[in-house]
């Protein structure tokens, strides 16, 4: 493998005079779980963002497989084949679980609206395709229980599980999954931690995480990225990184000075 | 209660739940198909009204109920398709003709006036929506060669094939036919991925577009198709009332079309043949019971909106879901009897999402 | 010349209503993040209780116009107690029906009031009618002429401004209003009673329409459909940037003015829609307005 599937580039944006992320480079290689750590205001979410094209970066570039996708509108950056969650949930509501998973097969549709408008045969025949593909990640994630509820009415653990569904659905090659423990207990981010190995090895997709959970991080990480302020600290396995200075002082403030 | 049991994965998407609910909407076709038999022509009339006004409110349903985009100026739709059709009929146009154009140039004023939500959205749209049906408006009093302006302009007998369709009977049918045909787009439209995408607009635009949704594209087909269903309803309400003038198509009507959906019930199709029903039965119950009113009270007319007025106001803060919305507890208790418990459909308590950055 | 000069002063002073409108409106929106449709409607009953009070009770304008001020009040506050508060955390368009209904409401509700009913009435302000006579003798065609109406609207404004920028400045509860606005939770944590703030918004942004209704009254006189006007200080507000007070007024002079000169300068019917095409224009070249802030949604 001589391309990284995923470059940042010197990227970095500003929000009126504050530099969210600055000078920020990194690549990530296929089939390999990629964390990006740092505390609160570090710039994580906000390289999502970039990733993800939702912001423009005032400097630098993302590629993904070689090509700049930084200029891109989201929907088509989605079309590649990159799949995110995010940090505080962004579920069709008042959809049921099913139509939400549906959705995410929305990038491998065909049809146009007038032919949905008529239903006709190649429409119904793409719809029982996606339905059964739907059901694939309904079994890989245990969601066969809620297939039929609306999202309003369900638990926020359950919520994130969908959200992960959802991403899944697109049959991405790229996965960001924006803070995937936060707001569950032990248990659940245990079955987390599962299904991210389960992501990588049975499906072979790549997987970005933004995370705080540190011991989630350096069970399923193969590198990690750790940020302050906008800036990168270091890059290394989970254990080269926790025992960075850097990264201790980042985390605790200079207690060690 | 009635428990399906699922072996197929075409049961999902199939227009009919079970063979039960297949017996009760054959019973209410059946049951439009008699009416002229059994009606008053008055009545017939007034059902041809709903079958209007309903096929507006599809469109304004699929626009602001599925895909959350508020239109304040949709009578303005209703006004493109009301004098294209005069137009053309004026010119000689067949109805098969006329009306699909009717459809189109609503359609295409659709697609323009969607082009600000491209760049707005919530109530920006809104009162970008509400600037363009007033602008329409004025442009519908001024272009007088075309629209006779102030002074209306007067629409010839409907004949299709020969036959004479200002008729009552025969327009009912007309009507009927059309707005059956609409719903029934609409529902193809909504469990198809073109419905999914207006759905996943409304809920959250962040993760629409992350999920591949081309916002603009969707926005854009969704004012068009909301639009072409006014304006194909803007061509028979031409032919109900024969003679059309700009001040039925202002921002009253709008409102009045945004409270027929609502009073409905936001998100269901029912909802959007529900509100215009009970808009015409409650207009004809004030007719009725005016005379029962002492005369001082009776008389008034602001006695219809106010009362229009409360009841949507009730409707909101106590029936967001709207008459659909009751009418499926009412359904639940029914099928249920005895174990309907209180807090079954209790409300959510949800947080105000702020559109703020703060 | 002085045509023009006479074209921006009336202007203005209708610029003025809508501004005024457009700040009673920005006030609850600012507060409470709801859009009131019914603002304009609210104007309406404020001319409608200052009419009865001048002509039924036979009270003096100026008593009339506190009297108006104070019922106003009641009316905003009793509504925001009522309607608005059961909503609280509900989405925008949920709110925003309502607000549709309650000025539906108003428009029929008002028809049915004794002596209001569905006729027009004439406000007997003191006022009336009269003109200045500004560089040159009266009835010459080199004099300025401006309408005493017109005056007392953009006086009047002007010191309803002056006197609501002290209020939030230096009083109490103008602070609270403040704060709340900015950040509800903040607020909240420090101890103001948010709840009781937003409803005394609500009755600050009634008064405020009232004085509008009195103050327009003598020009288009009062009536139940007078508080369409008040949908023009949607524009007025889009063109200052949702939100921001200085905007509200300086939208509501900008669309006053360009309706006032459009009305002379352009052919028949450019008047009424001018508002709208000016926001129409707004929205596509710049959506925050004047002095809006950029608002996106944070993911």
């Amino acid at each position: 493998m001589t391309t990284p599937m995923l470059e940042a580039v010197n990227l970095s944006v500003q929000f009126g005079g504050l530099k969210a992320v600055d000078n920020v480079s990194f690549d990530v290689w296929p089939n390999e779980v990629f964390s990006l750590i740092g505390p609160n205001g570090a710039g994580k979410t906000t390289i999502f963002n970039l990733i993800s094209a939702l912001y423009r970066p005032s400097a630098g570039e993302v590629r993904f497989e070689g090509e700049v996708i930084s200029r891109m509108p989201p929907y088509v950056v989605a079309r590649h084949g990159i799949a995110r969650t995010f940090q505080n949930i962004e579920l069709f509501e008042h959809a049921t679980v099913l139509q939400n998973l549906l959705v995410g097969r929305h990038c491998h549709r065909h049809t146009g609206w007038f032919q949905d408008l008529l239903f006709t045969g190649s429409v119904r025949r793409a719809e029982l395709e996606f339905r059964r593909q739907v059901e694939e990640v309904i079994d890989f994630l245990d969601l066969q229980h809620y297939r039929d509820s609306m999202v309003v009415g369900l638990p926020y653990g359950v919520r994130k599980v969908v959200e992960l569904g959802r991403a899944l659905s697109m049959r991405p090659r790229l996965l960001l999954l924006d803070e995937p423990s936060s707001g569950l207990n032990t248990e659940e981010t245990e079955d987390m931690g599962f299904w991210i190995e389960d992501i990588k090895h049975d499906l072979g997709i790549t997987v970005i995480m933004v995370e705080h959970d540190m011991s989630l991080v350096s069970r399923v990480s193969d590198r990690v990225l750790a940020l302050n302020q906008g800036e990168v600290l270091t890059l290394g396995t989970p254990q080269e990184v926790q025992a960075h200075p850097g990264v201790i002082e980042a985390y605790l403030g200079g207690v060690e000075e | 209660m009635h428990f399906l049991f699922k072996t197929r994965y075409e049961q999902d998407i199939s227009l009919f739940r079970h063979n039960g609910q297949r017996f009760w909407y054959a019973l209410l076709a059946l049951a439009l198909v008699a009416a002229p038999w059994l009606l008053s022509e008055y009545t017939l009339s007034q059902l041809s009204f709903i079958g209007i006004y309903s096929i507006v409110c599809l469109g304004l349903m699929l626009l602001a109920g599925y895909t959350g985009q508020v239109s304040l100026g949709h009578a303005g739709f209703l006004a493109m398709g009301a004098y294209t059709e005069a137009y053309l009929q004026a010119n000689g146009w067949p109805f098969a003709l006329s009306l699909p154009m009717s459809a189109l140039v609503a359609g295409l004023t659709g697609v323009m006036i969607g082009l600000p939500a491209l760049r707005v959205k919530g109530m920006y749209l809104s009162i970008a929506t509400l600037a363009f049906g007033f602008i329409l408006e004025e442009v519908v009093v001024r272009a007088e060669h075309i629209t006779g302006g102030n002074s209306g302009m007067q629409i010839g007998k409907l004949i299709i094939g020969g036959i004479d369709f200002d008729d009552h009977v025969n327009f009912y049918y007309l009507v009927i036919g059309i707005a059956v045909t609409c719903v029934i787009g609409m529902l193809n439209l909504l469990r198809s991925p073109t419905g999914r995408a207006f759905v996943a607009i409304r809920d959250s635009e962040v993760s629409a577009q992350s999920m591949g949704i081309n916002l603009a594209y969707y926005k854009t087909t969704a004012f068009a198709i909301s639009a072409a269903l006014a304006g194909i309803s803007g061509a028979l309400y031409a032919h109900k009332i024969t003679f059309i003038t700009p001040d039925q198509f202002g921002f009253l009507q709008s409102i009045e079309l945004l409270m027929m959906v609502v009073i409905g019930g936001l998100g269901s199709i029912q909802g959007a043949i529900f509100g215009p029903s009970f808009w015409f039965f409650a207009q004809q119950l004030i007719v009725v019971g005016k005379d029962w009113l002492p005369s001082a009270l009776g008389q008034q007319t602001g006695l219809q909106p106010t009362i229009f007025g409360i009841i949507l106001i009730a409707i909101v803060l106590f029936e967001p879901m709207g008459l659909y919305g009751r009418w499926l507890k009412i359904r639940t208790f029914l099928q249920i009897f005895p174990f309907y418990r209180k807090g079954m459909f209790k409300r959510q308590k949800s947080y105000m999402k702020s559109e703020r950055m703060k | 010349m002085l045509q023009l000069l006479q074209l921006i002063v009336s202007g203005a002073a209708i610029g003025c209503i809508y501004a005024l409108i457009a700040l009673g409106f920005v006030l609850i929106y600012k507060a409470t993040e709801t859009v009131n449709f019914a603002q304009g409607d609210l104007m309406m009953i404020g001319g409608f209780i200052g009419l009865s009070a001048m002509t039924l009770i036979g009270m003096p304008f100026w008593l009339a116009f506190l009297v108006t001020i104070a019922a106003m009040s009641l009316v905003g506050m009793g509504t925001e107690r009522l309607v608005l508060r059961p909503l609280l955390g509900q989405p925008a368009f949920t709110v925003v029906m309502v607000t549709i209904g309650l000025g539906y409401l108003a428009r029929g509700l008002v028809t049915m009031i004794p002596y209001w009913g569905t006729e027009t009435h004439a406000l007997p302000v003191p006022y009336k009618d009269e003109v200045i006579w500004i560089g040159g003798e009266p009835g010459s065609n080199d004099a300025l002429v401006l309408s005493v109406e017109h005056l007392v609207i953009i006086l009047a404004t002007v010191a309803l401004v002056a006197l609501l920028f002290v209020f939030f400045r230096y009083t109490r509860l103008g602070i609270a209003m403040q704060a709340t606005s900015q950040n509800q939770l903040a607020a909240f944590y420090m101890g103001i009673p948010v709840r009781r703030v937003n409803m005394m918004v609500w009755g600050l942004s009634a008064a405020i329409c009232g004085v509008a209704g009195l103050l327009l009254a003598p020009i288009t006189f009062i009536h139940a459909n007078m508080g369409f006007i008040g949908l023009k200080a949607f524009p007025a507000a889009v063109v200052g940037g949702f939100g921001s007070i200085p905007g509200a007024l300086v939208g509501g002079l900008v669309i006053g003015i360009v309706e006032s000169l459009s009305g002379f300068y352009l052919p028949e019917g450019f008047k009424d829609v001018a508002a709208y095409v000016v926001v129409l224009i707004m929205l596509v070249v710049k959506p925050n307005g004047l002095f809006g802030d950029n608002l996106t949604k944070k993911v």
